[in-house]
C-alpha cells in the first residue's frame, strides 16, 4: 500500500511494508543516502531527521507513521546556500570521517530553532545523544554556539 | 569447505609502468613525475618516455605519481585512503608547496591497485603523511624545475631569474602558465629526484600554516559525501549475513523456508568460512532492501556448531593471565639484575602492581560493508577499505579470477581505526555476489560489527620494582601476557614483538630492567586497534612510573623529568632496525604540557591533575589531565596535550587528530569494553558499548612543538597518554589507584 508524505518540500509516495523504518525507505527506496545507519536502535543519532520540524530517529520510525507528515533530511536542509549551521560546521572544521555529521547537524538545527541563544551547557545536553567516534564533540560544541550567533545576525532562526 | 586465500604479495601487478604512462599521454601532452620512496628515484615524462621497461622498480612502502595535465591541472594519485584523518588535504599541501601551485587546485585521485607502482596501499600506522612527505616534495620540486627550465629556454633567460606563483612562471616581463609550459617541459630530461633542491622549512608558504580548511568538509555537512554504504548502482540488491555468535562456530544446518517467503527476499544460501583471513562464513540473505534482509535474517532457523571456543569467557582468559604471570615467563629483556635489586630493597621503597586491559571494539560509526558486482569481464568492488590491495587479492581468489580483473574503488570511510585493514567484509560480499547477477551491497548490522570485530587484545601486566634512598628508580620488572595479534595474523612471528611497545625502549633510567612475556591463546579475534599495543603499554608504563614517583615521595612531573635523565637516544632492546627514542624530545613535550597546563598551580577544590608522556609511531606526546570524581564517576574537565611530530604539516588537522585520539582513549579508559561470555562478545550495540558523550568531553588544548625534523604521524600516538594522565589525576585526588580498565564506579565508590 502506498504511503504518501512530504519529503524535503516535495510530495512523495512509497510502496513498502508499513513497518519499514523511514531510514531504509530514504536510503534504499529513495536513494537519499545522506541519512546514515549507525545502530538501528535509536542509540547513536546518525539517522536523525526532522518530522514536522521535530527530530526523529529514522532507524526506528516506521514509515506508516510518516504518512501525511513533513520529513526533512540533510539533503533538504538548505537548497541554494548553506544553512548557518552548515556554515558554522565548516568554520569550526568539525567533521573528520563525517559519517555521524548529518545526524549531528539535523539535531543542532532543531535545537537552535527552539533555543536560539543556548548556553554551552544547553548545547552539551542537546547534543549528547549523538555519538561521534572521531571525537569531534569539542568542535561541534563550538560550531553550535557559532551557528547561534550567525542565525541571530541573520535575523533569527529560519 | 574452505577456500584458500593468499594474502596478496606486493609483486602482483595489474598495469605495467609503461601502460600507465601511455594511458596518460593519450590524453594530450602531460608531465608525469613518479617517485619511489625507498629505492632509486625514478622520474619519467610521458613525452620523453625514458622509462626502462626492464627496470622494474622495487616495492616500496609508498610510491605515488604526480601528473600535470596539458591544461595545467595537477593530480596527485594517492595510494592511501581518506578515513577522516585528513590526508586528502595534507598530501596536496605538501605537493603544492614545492610545485608552486595553489594547494586547493590539486586534485587527489585514489590510485588504482598496483603494488608495483604504488607500493603497499594499506593506510595505517599513522604513516600516510610521514612516508609521503619527502617523495611528494621531491616530485613537486622536480616538476617545478622542469616547468621553469622550459620557460627559461623559451625566453632565453637564466632559470634562476624565474619566479613561480600559483602555477605561473614569470621572468623579465615574460609570463606563462604551467598549462602553456607542460608540452615543452615534458621533453626535458628529468632531474635526479634525490638531488632536486627542496625549500628550506623557513620558506614554507603552505606547510605548517594555520587557517587551512580541509577540502572534504563541505561535502560532509550536506549529505553529499559518499561512503561505502552509500554506493547505489542500477539494479543493486542488498545482502546481510547471519554468522555464528560464537567465535569459530559453524553452520550445522539451517531452514530458510519462512525467510524465503518474505516478499523482497531474492535468495538465501550458505557461504563458507575462509580461515586464512578469519572470515566466518554463515547464512547469506539477499533482498531488495537492507531492511528486508534484516527481517529475513530473523526468520532463519539455524543450528550452530558452536566450535572449539564456546567455553571461553573474560573470566577464563583472566584466570589464564594470572596463572601465567604467577609462573616463570619468557625473558625478553634483561639489563642488570632486577630480581636481586628488588628483593634487597627495603619494603617501603618497593612497588608491586597488576594492571589489566580488556578487549576493545573499533566501533566505527559506519558499520562494515562492501559492494561487489561480478560481471563476465571482471569484478568491480566498492570498498571502504584501509587495505584495498588485500581486498583486491582476496576478492580475486573468491571469484576465481586474476587480481587485475578485480577493480577496487576505495570509497570514503566512516571511520577506520584499524578495523578496515581487514578483507573479511569484501570477501563475504564477493562470496555472495558471485552467485547473484546484480551488484550486491553487503551491509553489516551494528551488532554484526561489534560482535565480529577483530578486537584490541586483552592483556595483563605485573609490575614490580623499587626506588632507592635518593629517590631514583632502582629496578623495574614487567611480566606481561596478552592474547597476541600474532596468533591471528602472524603465527610464525614472535608474539611479544607486537605486544610490548615502548617496554622495549623504556626511557626511564634504571640499571636493573627486566621484561618477561608469554602469550595467552584465545579464540577471540584480534588485530590492530588505534595505537595498537601502545594503547595498553602506555597506560601500564605511565601508571607505574607514577606509582614509583609516589613511592619516592616525589612530584610525578619532577620525578619523570629526573628519571628521563640526560640527553640520550634509547635504542630498542631487541629490534635494531627500530629508530631510537630521543629523550630530549620526550622531555620537551612533557615540559610543554606541564607548563601550558600550569602544573603545580592551584585548582578548584575537588579537582586534581595527572600527567603522562609516551613515545609511539616515532612521535612524542604528553598529557596533563584535570579531573574530579563525582559519585564514583570520573569527570575529566580538561586535557592539555603537547606533541612533537617533526614538521607539523597541517596544524589544525593535527589538533583534530589529537582531540580524536583523546576522546577515543577516554571512551576506552572510562566507558567501553568487550567482555566475552560463552565464546561470544557480550556488548553488541551502543547501548552496552557506551562511548564518551559531548557532556563528558573535556576541554582539549593541543600544543605542537615547532620542528624542522621529518614529520611523523599523529592519528594514533596521542592515545596512549590519555588513560594514564586521567587515572594518575584520579590517584592524586582520591588516593585510589585504578589498575584495571575501564574504570568502574565500584573502583572509586
Amino acid at each position: 500500500m502506498a504511503i504518501a508524505f512530504e519529503l524535503n518540500g516535495k510530495s512523495t509516495s512509497v510502496d513498502v511494508a508499513p513497518d519499514t523504518p523511514l531510514l531504509w525507505v530514504l536510503r534504499d527506496t529513495l536513494d537519499l543516502t545522506g541519512t546514515k545507519y549507525g545502530c538501528g536502535i535509536a542509540a547513536c543519532g546518525a539517522c536523525t531527521v526532522h518530522i514536522n520540524g521535530e527530530t526523529a530517529r529514522s532507524c526506528v520510525y516506521p514509515i506508516a507513521s510518516v504518512a501525511g507528515k513533513n520529513v526533512t533530511t540533510i539533503e533538504g536542509l538548505s537548497t541554494n546556500h548553506p544553512h548557518p549551521v552548515q556554515e558554522a560546521w565548516i568554520e569550526a572544521q568539525a567533521p573528520q570521517c563525517g559519517y555521524c555529521q548529518s545526524g549531528q547537524i539535523m539535531t543542532a538545527v532543531a535545537f537552535l530553532k527552539k533555543t536560539p541563544s543556548p548556553t554551552p551547557q544547553q548545547v552539551d545536553a542537546a547534543m549528547s545523544d549523538n555519538i561521534c567516534r572521531c571525537g569531534t564533540a569539542q568542535r561541534i560544541r563550538k560550531a553550535v554556539l557559532h551557528a547561534s550567533e550567525l542565525m541571530q545576525a541573520q535575523g533569527g532562526a529560519r | 569447505m574452505s577456500t584458500t586465500i593468499e594474502r596478496p604479495t606486493a609483486q602482483k601487478d595489474s598495469i605495467s609502468r609503461r601502460g600507465l604512462l601511455k594511458s596518460v599521454s593519450t590524453a594530450g601532452a602531460a608531465l608525469l613525475v613518479g617517485f619511489n620512496f625507498s629505492t632509486t628515484a625514478g622520474a619519467q615524462t610521458s613525452e620523453s618516455s625514458t622509462a626502462d621497461e626492464k627496470a622494474k622498480p622495487r616495492v616500496s612502502p609508498f610510491e605515488s605519481w604526480v601528473r600535470v595535465d596539458h591544461n595545467g591541472q595537477v593530480t596527485l594519485l594517492s595510494g592511501r585512503s581518506e578515513m577522516g584523518q585528513g590526508i586528502s588535504t595534507a598530501l596536496p599541501m605538501v605537493l603544492a608547496e614545492e610545485l608552486g601551485v595553489d594547494w586547493r587546485s590539486v586534485k587527489v585521485e585514489q590510485a588504482p591497485n598496483d603494488s608495483r607502482l604504488f607500493g603497499n596501499q594499506g593506510t595505517g600506522g599513522s604513516g600516510s603523511v610521514a612516508e609521503s612527505f619527502t617523495p611528494l616534495r621531491q616530485a613537486g620540486a622536480a616538476a617545478r624545475l622542469m616547468l621553469v627550465s622550459a620557460a627559461a629556454k623559451n625566453w632565453s633567460v637564466d632559470p634562476s631569474t624565474c619566479r613561480v606563483k600559483n602555477g605561473v612562471v614569470s621572468a623579465n616581463g615574460h609570463s606563462a602558465t604551467y598549462a602553456d609550459l607542460v608540452a615543452d617541459a615534458a621533453k626535458l630530461p628529468v632531474p635526479d629526484l634525490k638531488k632536486v633542491p627542496l625549500k628550506k622549512p623557513e620558506d614554507f608558504e603552505i606547510i605548517g600554516k594555520e587557517s587551512i580548511q580541509r577540502k572534504d568538509i563541505p561535502s560532509k555537512t550536506d549529505g553529499s559525501a559518499k561512503f561505502g554504504i552509500d554506493v547505489r548502482l542500477p539494479g543493486m540488491v542488498y545482502a546481510m549475513v547471519e554468522r555464528c555468535p560464537t567465535f569459530g562456530g559453524k553452520v550445522a544446518s539451517f531452514d530458510a523456508t519462512k525467510a524465503k517467503a518474505i516478499p523482497g527476499v531474492i535468495d538465501i544460501f550458505e557461504i563458507p568460512a575462509i580461515e586464512e583471513i578469519h572470515s566466518w562464513g554463515g547464512i547469506a540473505v539477499v533482498a531488495s532492501s537492507t531492511y528486508i534482509a534484516m527481517q529475513a535474517r530473523k526468520a532463519l532457523k539455524i543450528e550452530w556448531n558452536a566450535g572449539p571456543h564456546a567455553a571461553e569467557s573474560s573470566e577464563s582468559i583472566r584466570k589464564e593471565f594470572r596463572r601465567l604471570v604467577d609462573s616463570p615467563m619468557k625473558l625478553v629483556v634483561n639489563q642488570g639484575d632486577a630480581e636481586t635489586a628488588i628483593s634487597s630493597a627495603p619494603k617501603e621503597y618497593k612497588v608491586e602492581a597488576d594492571y589489566e586491559l580488556p578487549f576493545q571494539a573499533h566501533a566505527t560509526m559506519e558499520p562494515m560493508n562492501c559492494t561487489v558486482h561480478v560481471r563476465k569481464d571482471g569484478v568491480e568492488v566498492w570498498a571502504p577499505a584501509q587495505g584495498p590491495e588485500l581486498t583486491q587479492g582476496s576478492v580475486a581468489q573468491v571469484c576465481g579470477v586474476k587480481p587485475e580483473k578485480v577493480k577496487v574503488n576505495t570509497t570514503l570511510m566512516g571511520g577506520g581505526f584499524g578495523r578496515r585493514y581487514q578483507a573479511d567484509f569484501g570477501v563475504e560480499a564477493a562470496q555472495i555476489a558471485k552467485r547473484i547477477p546484480h551488484p550486491v551491497q553487503l551491509v553489516w548490522s551494528r551488532e554484526d560489527d561489534m560482535t565480529h570485530d577483530y578486537y584490541r587484545p586483552a592483556s595483563y601486566h605485573r609490575l614490580s620494582g623499587a626506588v632507592d634512598s635518593q629517590g631514583n628508580i632502582l629496578a623495574w620488572k614487567h611480566k606481561s601476557t596478552s592474547t597476541p595479534i600474532s596468533e591471528w595474523w602472524d603465527k610464525a612471528g614472535t608474539p611479544e614483538s607486537s605486544e610490548l611497545g615502548l617496554s622495549f625502549q623504556n626511557p626511564y633510567m634504571t640499571k636493573n630492567y627486566r621484561l618477561e612475556y608469554l602469550p595467552t591463546s584465545s579464540g577471540v579475534p584480534r588485530a590492530w586497534w588505534r595505537s595498537v599495543e601502545a594503547s595498553s603499554i602506555g597506560f601500564v608504563m605511565e601508571s607505574y612510573v607514577d606509582e614509583l614517583a609516589h613511592a619516592a615521595g616525589a612530584d610525578p612531573y619532577e620525578f619523570r623529568l629526573r628519571q628521563l635523565g640526560q640527553a640520550r637516544k634509547v635504542s630498542h632492546a631487541v629490534d635494531k632496525n627500530e629508530s631510537p627514542l630521543d629523550v630530549d624530545r620526550l622531555r620537551g613535550v612533557l615540559e610543554l604540557a606541564a607548563q601550558k597546563a600550569g602544573w603545580g598551580t592551584p585548582l578548584p577544590a575537588g579537582q586534581a591533575r595527572g600527567i603522562a608522556c609516551h613515545y609511539s609511531f616515532h612521535s612524542y606526546t604528553a598529557n596533563v589531565a584535570e579531573v574530579s570524581v563525582e559519585k564514583g564517576r570520573v569527570r575529566v574537565h580538561k586535557i592539555v596535550t603537547a606533541v612533537d611530530i617533526g614538521i607539523p604539516v597541517h596544524p589544525d588537522g593535527i589538533r583534530g587528530q589529537v582531540e580524536s585520539a583523546i576522546v577515543y582513549g577516554l571512551t576506552a579508559a572510562l566507558k567501553s569494553q568487550i567482555t566475552i561470555k560463552n565464546g561470544a562478545a557480550v556488548e553488541a550495540n551502543f547501548n552496552k558499548f557506551t562511548t564518551l558523550r559531548m557532556d563528558e568531553t573535556p576541554i582539549m588544548d593541543v600544543y605542537i612543538v615547532p620542528s624542522v625534523l621529518a614529520p611523523t604521524g599523529i592519528g594514533e600516538p596521542a592515545l596512549p597518554v590519555v588513560a594514564p594522565a586521567v587515572l594518575n589525576a584520579v590517584f592524586a585526588l582520591t588516593g585510589k589507584r585504578v589498575r584495571r580498565l575501564p574504570v568502574m564506579t565500584s573502583d572509586l565508590a
